[in-house]
């Protein structure tokens, strides 16, 4: 009976991720769009798009693991999200919490991508393994500054339990990791730009060079999962990062003010760059980011 | 009917793929289009209506129309208001411009694009090259009429025509999509044969399977 | 300038044409081309060749080539055209002089159906995938024919003339103004 009300108390939250992850997303279009001086697509224009593709009529596949693709994208995002508490001390929203599960959560950021990798190279077209090579040698890069930042958080908390972490940093906003461990942070926020794909560092889907880049063949529904997906695993990250870097949340509106405070920081960034060449940006994730994680460790064992 | 009368059906419906090279013809489909019905009643209204809201096009630069296409995109004649995107892939796009005239070579290219689009399909017309021929009528070398190749939905004319004219095309079309009149393809898939026999009038060199899905 | 033009007719029989200060023409028989081209390319410094296009003189029975130089250093513009017979339309390559002439080559035996001896990729379709008919350029095609007969035309065009159109529409009460006869007649 208890594990019943556990899995309608995780369709709930991941209901409300999805819609906000997908709300989020038209926020920034519209951001993007007053940027460029435009008035820019409803804020809903999201939620439109997945009606439409999933509307399609006939849609083509290019065998089993084409189909395989955006499942495995979208459990990756469904994962991440469901090892992740999202508002601390709620039952709702706890979802399936346990010790350890940030190693866990590490390991699902890295799964979807996997999967979309062989679902996307078997639609044969010469893009989207051009994209792929792209996404994951830029994942295994920012994925260093990441975990050497995780590392160090683990140490300083002295667990790898999401919730003994957002525990340890209540009561005021001085007990947050962006003050106690400043090094982490910046380390692991410059591994959120790498993350969001927002420019400089959108290689994947870089509209220009690659058009779309590994979904250039998905269509109708795959497509739709994969949007489904992107609200889904872009709020999990935005939460992840919410609970390790800046305090959790104690409910609903303050975990959505800080997610979007967290997102702004890419989008102001992304608005204002252009875009890195694939080898730019995998120095500089490997330059920086990485020294600066490396700081992080060392300074919260020895001072 | 009997399952040998199907099978025999199915067979005559097989398409020959006669410009392949008779080893690359197995990696293709022969299968025909074939034409979906609508679902019922209101579930295709609500998806028609969805269909109308989020409208990506795949710009096909044939001619001059594609030079007014850009500024719809920025910041003056902000086409991403209507919920209307560019996208770089057939697969995903759901409306399909013909920016002017057609030349012989190229509605090779608009056919296999247009059939490698997923679902309800629409195709916009721009500019009196796709509707009549225009000021290329004798050309030896640009088709006349587009709706002759592919279904047309909704003409744009005008020589060329401004944003504002391609942004109340698109206000047609979203009319038409609503009212479920929008149909091009299944209209494409029921007059496949005479749309084939066109298509192969004129391009004489036919190197690609009959239909690419 | 007048110098290279003097150069040249020491060394073989030339008509030249001065259009503007930087722009020539010469007319050059067939069998002179090559040693001309060279002639010009190596030591007059005339190293870009911006186009090769060609004339229907059907009249004559005659292809004109125009091959149009340049020079950077005393930025001339310098056309040289040459006439060949239509009915046995051939030419010599000059794709060994400039390499990227073989794409105008292959464009003129497409659309002339001007020949040009191994030239390479000259036998590819350039715009034309499949053609059956006769070169479309050249001036014995009826294009409005060959469109009527092959497009589908949409019933119902007609044409105006411009200037009778646009009076009769926009402007009638226009006034023909009066003739002024130019001092030089």
């Amino acid at each position: 009976m208890n594990i019943l009300i556990k899995i309608i108390y995780a369709i709930i939250s991941v209901i409300v991720a999805i819609v906000w992850g997908l709300t989020l997303g038209g926020i920034v279009r519209k951001i993007y769009a007053r940027v460029h001086g435009r008035y820019g697509p409803p804020i809903w224009q999201p939620f439109l798009d997945i009606i439409k593709s999933h509307g399609k009529r006939v849609s083509i596949s290019h065998g089993i693991m084409f189909y395989l693709g955006p499942v495995f994208r979208f459990g990756g995002g469904l994962g991440t999200y469901l090892f992740i508490p999202v508002i601390y001390g709620s039952t709702v929203f706890a979802n399936f919490s346990m010790a350890g599960d940030l190693l866990l959560v590490m390991y699902f950021i890295f799964f979807g991508q996997l999967g979309m990798a062989l679902g996307a190279g078997e639609g044969g077209h010469p893009y989207s393994p051009l994209g792929i090579a792209r996404g994951l040698s830029q994942m295994s890069t920012f994925e260093l500054p990441f975990s050497l930042a995780v590392i160090a958080v683990a140490i300083q908390y002295n667990s790898l339990n999401i919730t003994t972490i957002v525990a340890a940093q209540q009561g005021g906003i001085l007990n947050w990791t962006l003050f106690t461990n400043p090094f982490a942070v910046i380390a692991a926020m410059i591994s959120l730009l790498g993350m969001n794909m927002h420019s400089p560092f959108s290689l994947v889907l870089a509209p220009q060079e690659i058009p779309i880049g590994p979904p250039i063949e998905m269509n109708g529904s795959f497509l739709a999962t994969l949007q489904t997906n992107r609200g889904l695993f872009g709020a999990a990250k935005l939460v992840l990062f919410m609970n390790l870097f800046f305090g959790g949340a104690t409910n609903l509106p303050i975990m959505m003010i800080k997610t979007f405070l967290i997102y702004l920081v890419s989008v102001i960034i992304g608005a204002s760059f252009p875009r890195f060449r694939p080898e730019q940006s995998f120095r500089f994730f490997l330059k920086w980011p990485t020294i600066i994680g490396i700081i992080s460790i060392i300074f919260i064992s020895y001072f | 009917m009997k399952k040998e009368d199907i099978e025999k059906i199915e067979e005559q419906m097989k398409l020959a793929n006669e410009g392949l090279p008779e080893k690359e013809r197995q990696l293709f489909s022969d299968a025909r289009p074939t034409s979906v019905p609508p679902l019922n009643k209101y579930l295709e209204k609500f998806l028609n209506w969805g269909r109308a809201q989020s409208l990506w096009f795949l710009g096909f630069g044939t001619g001059c129309g594609a030079v007014e296409l850009r500024p719809l995109m920025t910041s003056r004649f902000d086409i991403s208001r209507y919920g209307i995107a560019g996208r770089p892939t057939p697969r995903q796009s759901g409306v399909f411009i013909i920016g002017g005239y057609a030349s012989m070579k190229t509605v090779k290219r608009i056919v296999r694009s247009y059939e490698q689009m997923q679902g309800p399909k629409f195709v916009i017309a721009l500019g009196s090259c796709t509707i009549n021929g225009g000021m290329y009528y004798d050309s030896y070398n640009t088709i006349n009429r587009i709706d002759h190749y592919i279904p047309v939905d909704v003409y744009i004319a005008g020589c060329m025509p401004r944003p504002e004219a391609i942004i109340a095309g698109f206000n047609k079309l979203k009319e038409k999509i609503k009212t479920g009149k929008a149909d091009g393809m299944n209209k494409y898939a029921e007059n496949f044969d005479w749309y084939k026999k066109n298509q192969k009038q004129i391009i004489k060199d036919w190197n690609m399977p009959d239909f690419n899905w | 300038m007048e110098q290279l033009l003097n150069r040249i007719k020491d060394k073989i029989e030339i008509e030249s044409l001065k259009k503007r200060d930087d722009l020539y023409f010469i007319n050059v028989k067939e069998e002179h081309i090559i040693f001309l081209l060279s002639y010009l390319k190596e030591h007059e410094g005339f190293t870009h060749l911006a186009f090769l296009q060609a004339v229907d003189f059907q009249e004559y029975n005659l292809f004109q080539l125009t091959y149009m130089l340049y020079n950077y250093n005393i930025k001339v513009n310098l056309g040289i055209k040459v006439m060949i017979d239509r009915e046995k339309a051939e030419m010599v390559s000059i794709h060994k002089l400039w390499n990227h002439a073989w794409q105008y080559q292959r464009e003129l035996h497409e659309l002339f159906g001007i020949n040009f001896p191994n030239s390479p990729n000259v036998n590819e379709s350039f715009v034309l995938e499949g053609w059956e008919d006769i070169p479309p350029m050249r001036r014995d095609f009826d294009t409005l024919k060959y469109s009527s007969e092959t497009f589908y035309q949409r019933p119902g065009r007609s044409t105006n003339d411009p200037k009778e159109y646009m009076r009769e529409k926009l402007y009638k009460n226009f006034v023909e103004p009066p003739k002024i006869r130019k001092e030089n007649d």
